[in-house]
């Protein structure tokens, strides 16, 4: 039987069974090509369509983190801070609503330092005091947090003593009553130390602990945390894996999700904020995914957004160019970078400008609430600008 | 989500390795098809079927739309909802709005802004693409007066934005350009839509914070034949939590492979009522899948962060993080010229480079090896210290290009300037911390 009169006779055939058939190929195509779906004709008109929502469900979630102490658990903070509880992506509220805001940390320093005239004219006041500082953040500008930073324990710095550094700790624990974050000076050598000294003056107040990294002997910090009831910040850069790695040695030694945030360094917006961006967004895709490595709050030092030309300088260097405004630009700059952050899943905010921050609150207070619209048409008629 | 693997692509190709197309085997080019790196065209030998698979299996999960004859604007055509998961292609256009009340030197003015509007940035050209015309007036007459102005007046794309068809008409009898028509109502499909097919125009579906209705609104615009349509799900600056969502909502639902909501999205910061809030408004969107803007601010404090952070998310992630190590000569350098230094941060190395060239300086840089890491996070990492930077100046053999023996850190990097200046005898400088301060840094401290 030829080839063609066999097709022909299958032509007919609506099933067909091989029995005893043994087949010798090399390679082996099978083409399977689904029934087309019949062509309607498409009549043209107006029908009420019905737009399905895109759910999607995620196995795994972040943990929820809870910073500060009240009398309650042995502290002496007025009220305890909550980030963290994912369950979506930020702001998909369509699908779920998250359980806590995005928080901010307001910067202090332990020393003078120089800073952009946007952000200096509203601590110049301070800046030789920080437990000033630290309650001017607090009363003036809302702060949900206060970070201070021991950079003057660096030995290339001032290379404050520890001891001294401890007494500023309680300084600003004193002068605020929300939870704090305890920050280094980026001395690998010296940071352990301070940071252990530091948890044992704050036992009890659940500070935050900045930070453990690769770079230094994360297990003093980390275990300093976990001796003294403290939160850690595991802080890598710029790359994720160094992060999932960091944060396994870290819950190795014992270290609860619910006592960690996780950090992957910010970069200025223009100069490499899309790296943070894709990373936190990729540790919170994972996250809420199942991968256990990346199941912690992520934190942001946006205040880096001020490391940027464009957010510092006074105008533009380049002849001839203007930059505009820069009370408003630098704020900007910082606050467009926090926004964001928060869009790619980041829960926490280390920043500095109290503007960049209020524009920052106000698009969160729109993300997460449910403000009265006028008709969206109004743009168009003219009201507006 | 629609993602192939090359084996999809395999099975439509000649299968036969010719090379071609470049690519030393089908399969790699079945590869270089889904990084967007070839086109299907490359191919000399598909044809028939095989192509119309082809080209039907690589359309992109968003459609692309063009408007604009003289300076056409691509929107959409994105394939991901997260830009790591692959790239994304077209930035988002930013179009800049006037409106017919305008008095002529406003309206000139604005115009004259988005035409002339350049703004270099590590080695790339910023631009505004698009003007959009309100018909605030609501006549069809001062309307079609203003289009013509604007349009005698720019190159540059134009959206005519109007809920009355009449208006639109007018405008379109006077500008021929391909404008983008903004929009199509539930009221007003019909007359939009036949606008839009008698003048080959792309088309914007609009419905007010109702994701059912603007559906519906697409298909019957699809339902006459047409196919280039963006969409806009009303844009509520007073609550953006709607417009975040709408826009995931309708982004996903493309990556789903509706083939009715795969548009292009539009955004209308300018709905904001001030300029501080527009920026954020803006930015909110261009995370978030926005694919054309309309905006209002023209001071550059406001238009600068939103350019530049679309430049950010619009980067290729599969671009390298770091370039190579070593040493670069810009100008011509004499065994005189000064040595400066950075890192190997992509970012950081093509910041330093355009402002040695920008100053036309005669010089050399040192590129440290910082795995990739700026100079700040280097230093503080531990990726740049002193050993390293004399390993670098040793390895290079710079000694032997340069008479003097000084080099210029950055001054970020002033940590590590003395222990470098012990171990490796070289006199270290501690230029500025930021490099555009480089030109005047030479001016007062190399001789």
């Amino acid at each position: 039987m030829d080839i063609e009169r066999l097709l022909k006779v299958l032509g007919d055939a609506e099933e067909l069974e091989l029995e005893n058939v043994d087949i010798l190929a090399e390679e082996l195509e099978l083409v399977m090509t689904s029934v087309p779906r019949p062509q309607l004709p498409v009549r043209v008109g107006y029908k009420d369509l019905s737009f399905e929502k895109p759910l999607e469900e995620f196995p795994g979630g972040v943990s929820v983190v809870r910073f500060g102490n009240t009398s309650q658990d042995g502290g002496t903070r007025s009220h305890s801070v909550f980030v963290g509880g994912e369950k979506t992506m930020p702001f998909y509220r369509f699908e779920a609503e998250n359980p806590y805001n995005p928080v901010v940390a307001f910067d202090v320093f332990d020393m003078p330092i120089g800073l952009a005239k946007p952000v200096k004219i509203h601590y110049q006041e301070v800046m030789e005091d920080p437990a000033e500082w630290a309650k001017l953040c607090v009363d003036k500008y809302g702060a949900d947090m206060v970070t201070i930073h021991l950079i003057s324990t660096d030995p290339t710095i001032k290379d404050t003593p520890v001891s001294e550094a401890v007494k500023t700790v309680e300084e600003v624990l004193q002068a605020v009553k929300v939870p704090i974050i305890i920050g280094g000076s980026g001395n690998p050598d010296k940071d352990p130390e301070v940071l252990e000294k530091a948890a044992e003056a704050a036992e009890g107040e659940r500070v935050m602990l900045n930070s453990a990294s690769l770079n230094l002997d994360y297990k003093r910090v980390a275990k300093a945390a976990m001796d003294y009831g403290h939160v850690v910040l595991s802080w890598t850069q710029l790359d994720i894996n160094d992060q999932k790695t960091l944060n396994r040695h870290l819950f190795g030694m014992g270290v609860q999700k619910e006592d960690m945030l996780i950090d992957p360094t910010t970069a200025a917006l223009g100069y490499g904020l899309e790296y943070s961006f894709s990373i936190m967004e990729r540790m919170r895709l994972a996250a809420l995914k199942g991968d256990k490595d990346l199941q912690c709050p992520i934190a942001s030092g946006t205040t880096n957004a001020w490391g940027a030309r464009e957010a510092w300088m006074k105008e533009s260097p380049v002849e001839g160019e203007t930059w505009g405004d820069r009370m408003k630009r630098g704020p900007l700059w910082e606050a467009v970078s926090a926004l964001s952050l928060a869009l790619a899943g980041c829960d926490m905010f280390m920043m500095m400008c109290p503007t960049s921050v209020a524009l920052f609150k106000e698009m969160i207070s729109q993300l997460t609430g449910d403000p009265d619209m006028r008709p969206a048409s109004t743009w168009l008629m003219g009201v507006g600008q | 989500m629609k993602r192939l693997g090359p084996l999809d692509l395999y099975r439509h190709l000649p299968k036969t390795n010719c090379g071609e197309c470049g690519e030393k085997t089908c399969m790699a080019f079945a590869s270089q098809i889904i990084e967007r790196t070839v086109k299907l065209t490359d191919c000399p030998y598909l044809k028939g079927s095989h192509l119309e698979a082809l080209i039907k299996m690589t359309s992109p999960a968003v459609r692309q739309v063009v408007f604009g004859k003289k300076s056409p604007v691509k929107i959409g055509g994105e394939d991901v909802l997260y830009r790591h998961e692959l790239t994304y292609f077209n930035e988002t256009a930013i179009a800049i709005d006037v409106d017919d009340r305008m008095t002529d030197d406003e309206l000139l003015e604005r115009v004259a802004y988005v035409t002339n509007f350049s703004h270099e940035r590590i080695g790339q050209e910023l631009t505004l693409q698009a003007v959009a015309i309100k018909n605030v007036s609501q006549d069809p007459a001062v309307f079609a007066e203003c289009v013509q102005k604007v349009a005698a007046k720019t190159d540059k794309a134009l959206i005519v934005c109007s809920f009355l068809p009449e208006s639109l008409e007018a405008a379109l009898s006077v500008c021929d350009d391909n404008p983008l028509l903004y929009a199509a109502t539930k009221d007003t499909w019909e007359q939009v839509g036949g606008l839009a097919m008698k003048y080959d125009c792309p088309v914007v579906a609009f419905a007010d914070n109702n994701l059912s209705e603007l559906k519906s609104v697409v298909h019957a615009l699809q339902s006459m034949g047409l196919k280039d349509i963006a969409v806009d799900p009303g844009i509520h600056p007073e609550n953006l939590s709607a417009t975040v969502n709408e826009f995931v909502e309708i982004r996903r639902v493309s990556m789903n492979e509706d083939d009715t909501m795969n548009c292009p999205i539009i955004g209308i910061p300018a709905a904001c009522t001030n300029p501080m809030e527009e920026v954020m408004s803006a930015a909110l969107m261009i995370d978030r899948f926005a694919d054309l803007l309309i905006f209002h601010t023209t001071d550059m404090y406001a238009v600068l962060p939103v350019i530049t952070l679309r430049q950010n998310i619009y980067t290729d992630p599969r671009r390298p993080v770091s370039v190579d190590a070593g040493l670069r000569t810009f100008g011509t350098p004499t065994k005189e010229s000064p040595l400066l230094a950075t890192t190997n941060f992509a970012l950081t190395y093509y910041t330093v480079a355009s402002d040695i060239e920008s100053s036309g300086l005669n010089a050399y840089l040192l590129v440290f090896d910082t795995e990739g890491l700026g100079v700040e996070a280097s230093v503080a990492g531990g990726q740049l210290d002193a050993y390293k930077a004399k390993e670098a100046i040793e390895k290079t053999q710079v000694k032997d290009v340069v008479s003097h023996k000084k080099i210029i850190i950055p001054g970020m990097a002033a940590r590590i300037s003395g222990e470098l200046e012990q171990i490796s005898g070289w006199e270290v400088l501690v230029g500025p911390r930021d490099s555009s301060g480089i030109p005047e840094f030479l001016n007062k401290r190399w001789n």
